[in-house]
């Protein structure tokens, strides 16, 4: 037998190794197939009612015709306040977390209650919201409202992604700067955040997705039916691409086909316009990383 | 028990660290009890010993480091110039004139000149001019500057090993401190950059104490004026450095391990 001729063992070996990475990429492709599907239908039977008319007029007609304008401005709204609200709670939350919360029971507690409050249904969101902001703060129903509910949904997934990316950054760089007298607030000021946004982006990435594509948290909330005018402030009421959806699928008959599809077109679009901004911003910060 | 010199400016100088009977545990494991010794002024203070003997524990006493490890507690004393240390109400002062260099280098994820212009920007200096001395003064005292010069702006992480830890000795001078200690620096360096190095702890010597931890018997020879061996959380000898090597020691386990009979 020569050197290099295969053992039966090693035979084995190499056909299951083909099996596998056949069987894994095969997954792979299962799962971009869906997304493709999607985007292609959607493009397909969508494209007919696209127009800058759909984007940017009011809908008429019972909503069968005329454009989505108040819905795609509502959406923004929403995601814009409910950002404001969570970005700053859940990063100096993290923060606290990572940096300066000892590790007892206490600390194990709120972790655990923040993966818990990551797995409650959007629906007790939505009643949590009514309740908090609509009825006790006396928000109303109004942008404020739902963007704080949805803010509160989203508040785990900030964490716990700003969470990971503060512990990502080396320890021995905090004890470095800590050796020269630095305070912890200068070593995270100085060290710790500016090798964290990249992660901590692509938390409000996910949140962005998630937070324009809700509708529970935001029926009861602030978010209508129809509007006959535009939101004037974050007190006021306003129509928001998902629910909108929701109605011209199930709602309103006679509707148009293409209409819900150029509505889901729209709002998929909005997502990845906003995502494509925050990853733009993250490899722009990633060419600058540092280790 | 501690041997002073016949001769020689190390046993006249002034007390720099005085350590009485420190203890220090993790937890319930001992890393180190019972220790008493004085370091001298403008003395290289060598610490050698295997792992585990305590020696990394002691730096980080003298630096009150114990405050970021809920589980690192501290007994007996040390003094910072006549100072005690737990009674010291502003330990970021005490910490700025402690310089610390650890095993393996420490480039942090800034320029080579924001790694050395760090330690004074974090008092609060900010004039550009000044910066730029402390930088060029700093990093042409740690045997780099001619190496870096033109490229202060690449990043410190991104230099060679040997480059790295003579830029975080440079970061450890920008804080112009009165103790230096440096823990097995040469730990990650080639020889030739480790002698580079020890030449300079040579120059620095007349400007502050250090305390220098090594596994290397032979550098502590060089180096050291006078040498404690630490075995298993205890302090065996503190003695002048040749003593160790005269066999002039009173712990028959010191002798063994300087001669490198240990087992």
């Amino acid at each position: 037998m020569s050197m290099f001729e295969a053992t039966q063992n090693n035979r084995k070996n190499l056909g299951r190794q083909k099996i596998f990475r056949y069987l894994l990429g095969g997954m792979t492709a299962m799962l971009i197939l869906p997304v493709i599907l999607i985007m292609a239908t959607l493009i397909y039977k969508g494209a007919p009612v696209m127009s800058l008319d759909f984007l940017f007029t009011n809908p008429t007609n019972g909503m069968t015709e005329g454009g989505i304008f108040p819905a795609l401005l509502g959406t923004i709204l929403l995601v814009i306040v409910a950002l404001l609200a969570s970005v700053p709670l859940g990063v100096a939350a993290a923060i606290y977390l990572s940096e300066y919360a000892p590790d007892n029971w206490f600390t194990r507690a709120i972790n655990l209650a923040i993966i818990n409050l990551a797995g409650v249904p959007s629906i007790v969101h939505a009643l949590f919201g009514l309740g908090a902001f609509v009825l006790f703060f006396r928000f109303g129903t109004s942008i404020l409202a739902a963007s704080l509910t949805l803010a509160i949904m989203t508040l785990p997934v900030v964490i716990v992604a700003t969470r990971e990316s503060l512990q990502a950054v080396p320890m021995a760089f905090r004890e470095a700067c800590w050796n020269m007298g630095a305070t912890r607030w200068q070593t995270i000021r100085r060290i710790v955040l500016p090798n964290a946004v990249t992660g901590i982006l692509t938390g409000v990435i996910l949140e962005v997705s998630r937070t324009a594509g809700e509708t529970a948290p935001i029926m009861f909330t602030g978010a209508v039916f129809f509007l006959p005018f535009l939101p004037q402030g974050v007190f006021d009421q306003t129509m928001a691409l998902s629910l909108h959806l929701f109605v011209v699928s199930t709602q309103v008959p006679e509707m148009p086909e293409a209409v819900p599809y150029g509505v889901a077109l729209v709002l998929i679009c909005l997502v990845l316009l906003m995502n494509s901004v925050s990853i733009a911003l993250r490899m722009y910060l990633r060419g600058k990383k540092k280790w | 028990m501690v041997r002073e010199s016949n001769s020689g400016v190390v046993s006249r100088a002034p007390v720099k660290i005085g350590v009485d009977n420190l203890s220090i545990y993790y937890g319930s494991e001992t890393a180190l009890e019972g220790v008493s010794f004085d370091i001298r002024e403008h003395e290289i203070f060598g610490i050698i010993g295997p792992a585990n003997a305590g020696k990394t524990s002691f730096l980080k006493a003298i630096n009150r480091m114990d405050m970021f490890n809920s589980n690192m507690r501290v007994e007996g004393n040390i003094s910072f110039s006549g100072h005690d240390i737990r009674k010291v109400r502003n330990v970021y002062g005490l910490r700025r004139r402690i310089g610390v260099v650890f095993p393996l280098p420490v480039g942090l994820p800034l320029s080579v000149y924001d790694n050395v212009a760090l330690a004074p920007r974090l008092t609060g200096l900010k004039d550009k001019a000044e910066l730029n001395v402390i930088v060029e003064r700093c990093l042409t005292r740690a045997a780099l500057w001619d190496e870096v010069k033109d490229r202060l702006n690449s990043l410190g992480s991104m230099l060679s090993g040997g480059q790295q830890q003579r830029l975080t000795i440079a970061r450890a001078l920008s804080q112009e401190p009165e103790l230096l200690m440096l823990d097995e620096f040469s730990i990650a360096v080639d020889p030739v950059t480790t002698m580079r190095i020890e030449d300079v702890l040579k120059e620095l010597k007349s400007e502050m104490t250090i305390i220098l931890v090594t596994n290397l018997v032979q550098q502590a020879r060089r180096l050291a004026d006078r040498t404690a061996f630490f075995l298993e959380g205890k302090c065996l000898d503190v003695c002048i450095t040749e003593d160790l090597f005269t066999g002039e020691v009173s712990d028959q386990r010191t002798r063994d391990y300087v001669e490198g009979r240990f087992g």
